[in-house]
């Protein structure tokens, strides 16, 4: 299908600023979606507040945007209710790791089947350039008129530590990568996370003295490299990009319906259900 | 002397019909349980299949049983990292098509409210009980309070209506469970069950209602056919708004912006002020059809107990030891809290000496019924906020007072 086949025409144009990498990565992920041939009938996507969540409205699928950071938590519910359904969730660095942090995690944890998106811009754009979790320190914001003092997440460290199956990187300016990255992480049985680094000229560009849109886009091109590249070897500072967890581990709504099953069994026989060795734990053992 | 309730002819005798004991009513029905386990027995009733929540005195119990009974019918239980998380995740359970809950108490009610705001904006119909403790903050988990009866109105931000509801006693602790997931269903909100930690604890004996005797309101879906423009947020001509489930035929965005009849984001001023106009309306309109209460040793009575939940139960006891004794004392029971009952109120004070209003804090409910009764001056507040259970006799040494017979 061509791609405006994907998108609700009736709401455009978007409201993003001229430059903003937002609207690259929502093309990547429709392309994505376009080649896994997925029917638009089994997709929700779902978001919380910021730039990034508007995402939602722009696209032909079941769309739900939610609160600021709770768009994991709504996400959770719809996917557990119903997991048939793909949970696509599209969020902004403060939305997923300030106010969403804990959903985030958790969300992890549990290892849910959901997509979650984050698009890094490292900064709040809607409501005006305020500092985020991922902006780091020395950076300037209106909210860190001497430049911030706060560190901050690596998303892809974080991931991996909470729990995520499939934990990648990319960036917008890698159009390419994004979409096959994007295609991985969609397939993926479990809690995925993509982190995108996106550009803000507005706000962060603007206030950092990185330029404008294109500038921006070289930044992301020269401080990256490709995980196992020649470049990142020669050069640790840069920015890896790249899969860099993708396992199969035991799917939280697939676990449920085992619990579901042994519920049922035992309240039809009447007879107490018999512990059983938590899968998760057995994986562990091992794995260690 | 007679214990009339409005709703049918039924004696109150807490809440048990007591000719229909031996007569065709099985022996599994009748259960000897605490009121959140009656929370339970009515949601599972109601056809609740998802529930989310997080553990908190004194409400876990309906958390700990829904998570064993919720997976014996197929339903989904899971318990989230907060009660924020647990209020969005039965909001996007609503949305594919399911029943739902959450259960919790005073701090976690506050944590709650913002997604109800939500569920209020994008009118998605959920049923959040708060069993009541003392407060603010921790204040005491353990013992009762009803100090969250403003916060279940006007807890969220903005212009919104809601319906809350009550019980007393464990059959009607079952009975407005079933009540509100209907009326969750009809006007597609949120609808809170505002327990308490005496009701929520108490065991007393409930019997279930063989299937079939309660009516049950199941979800509207649109038949609105495929390829056909389906519209998630015009009303029908008689106010509701059939739905269409996520994974359904009908695409469709949902949002807690301001939002047109596609759902999508608008800040349009006629579309904000009919929004808001019409979630408020489909609630304070049919005030009439929503409102719940009961009625004992109320017919000519000169002081009357305005009371509900736990609170209730001593005003009952009250007034049927004073009507023994001849003197002219009823209890009106409140069973719907929000929308307020006003013209109701009024009507049934209006040959009153005196109304007493009989709750467990500092006067929420007796600030409403002085605003909607002929004479506020006549309106007293028997109240206990040390979160011990209000007694008979804390209410009496007012009535006395107030008859000016001393204590």
């Amino acid at each position: 299908m061509a791609i405006k086949d994907y998108i609700r025409q009736r709401y455009f144009p978007q409201m993003w600023c001229p430059g903003c990498g937002h609207g690259i990565i929502l093309n990547s992920l429709l392309r994505a979606v376009d080649e896994l041939g997925l029917d638009k009938n089994g997709i929700v996507m779902t978001s919380g507040i910021g730039c990034s969540a508007r995402i939602s409205g722009y696209v032909d699928f079941h769309s739900l945007h939610t609160l600021h950071g709770r768009a994991l938590a709504f996400a959770t519910g719809v996917k557990l209710s119903k997991p048939e359904l793909r949970l696509i969730v599209p969020m902004g660095d403060g939305d997923a790791l300030a106010i969403g942090g804990n959903h985030f995690i958790h969300a992890a944890r549990r290892n849910i089947d959901i997509t979650a998106i984050v698009m890094n811009n490292r900064i709040y754009g809607m409501t005006g350039g305020q500092y985020s979790p991922l902006s780091g320190p020395g950076k300037k914001a209106t909210t860190a008129p001497y430049t911030t003092i706060d560190n901050q997440f690596d998303v892809v460290d974080l991931s991996i530590a909470a729990g995520a199956s499939f934990v990648a990187r990319s960036t917008a300016y890698h159009v390419l990568e994004c979409i096959d990255i994007l295609k991985k992480a969609i397939q993926h049985k479990g809690f995925s996370v993509v982190e995108i680094l996106s550009q803000c000229p507005t706000h962060y560009g603007r206030k950092n003295k990185e330029g404008d849109a294109a500038q921006m886009l070289e930044v992301q091109k020269n401080t990256t490299a490709k995980l196992g590249s020649k470049a990142l070897e020669n050069d640790p500072t840069l920015i890896p990009r790249g899969i860099f967890v993708d396992i199969d581990a035991p799917e939280y709504c697939e676990e449920y319906d085992k619990i579901v099953q042994r519920a049922m069994k035992a309240s039809q026989s009447g007879k107490p259900e018999e512990p059983l060795v938590n899968p998760l734990i057995q994986q562990s053992c091992v794995t260690q | 002397m007679t214990d009339n309730i409005n709703s049918n002819s039924v004696n109150d005798n807490n809440g048990i019909k007591p000719n229909n004991i031996n007569n065709g009513i099985k022996a599994n029905n009748i259960k000897f349980i605490q009121g959140n386990e009656a929370c339970v027995e009515g949601a599972l009733y109601a056809g609740v299949d998802f529930f989310a929540g997080y553990p908190i005195t004194p409400s876990t119990e309906i958390a700990e049983l829904l998570s064993k009974k919720l997976p014996e019918k197929g339903g989904k239980f899971i318990q989230m990292e907060d009660e924020i998380a647990s209020m969005c995740a039965i909001i996007g359970a609503s949305l594919t098509g399911h029943k739902v809950m959450t259960a919790t108490s005073g701090p976690g009610f506050s944590l709650k409210q913002e997604a109800l705001g939500y569920a209020c904006m994008a009118e998605i119909p959920c049923v959040i009980v708060n069993v009541q403790r003392g407060g603010p903050s921790t204040g005491n988990p353990t013992h009762v309070s009803q100090g969250d009866i403003n916060q279940a109105r006007w807890g969220t931000h903005g212009d919104h209506a809601i319906i809350a509801l009550t019980a007393s006693n464990h059959q009607d602790v079952f009975e407005v469970t079933v009540d509100a997931f209907n009326l969750a269903e009809t006007y597609r909100t949120p609808v809170i069950l505002l327990f308490d930690e005496v009701v929520g604890h108490m065991r007393e004996k409930l019997i279930i209602p063989e299937k079939g005797e309660l009516p049950i309101v199941d979800r509207l879906r649109t038949s609105v056919r495929k390829g056909v423009d389906y519209h998630p947020y015009l009303p029908r001509e008689d106010g509701r708004l059939p739905m269409s489930d996520f994974g359904a035929e009908h695409r469709y965005n949902v949002t807690g912006l301001f939002h047109d009849m596609w759902g999508f984001p608008s800040n349009n001023p006629q579309v904000v002020r009919e929004l808001l106009h019409h979630l408020v309306d489909k609630i304070e309109n049919n005030v009439h059809t929503i409102t719940r209460y009961k009625e004992h040793y109320l017919e000519g009575a000169d002081y009357i107990l305005i009371s509900y939940g736990s609170s209730a139960r001593s005003a009952i006891h009250m007034a049927k030891n004073r009507r023994e004794r001849g003197e002219k004392v009823g209890v009106l029971e409140l069973q719907s809290i929000w929308p307020f009952p006003e013209v109701m109120v009024r009507e049934k004070c209006a040959n009153a000496k005196a109304v007493i209003v009989v709750e467990m804090n500092m006067g929420q409910v007796m600030r409403e019924v002085k605003a909607c009764v002929d004479n506020p001056s006549k309106v007293f507040l028997a109240n206990r906020i040390d979160n011990k259970l209000i007694n008979p006799t804390n209410i009496k040494t007012l009535l006395r007072i107030i008859q000016g017979r001393g204590v």
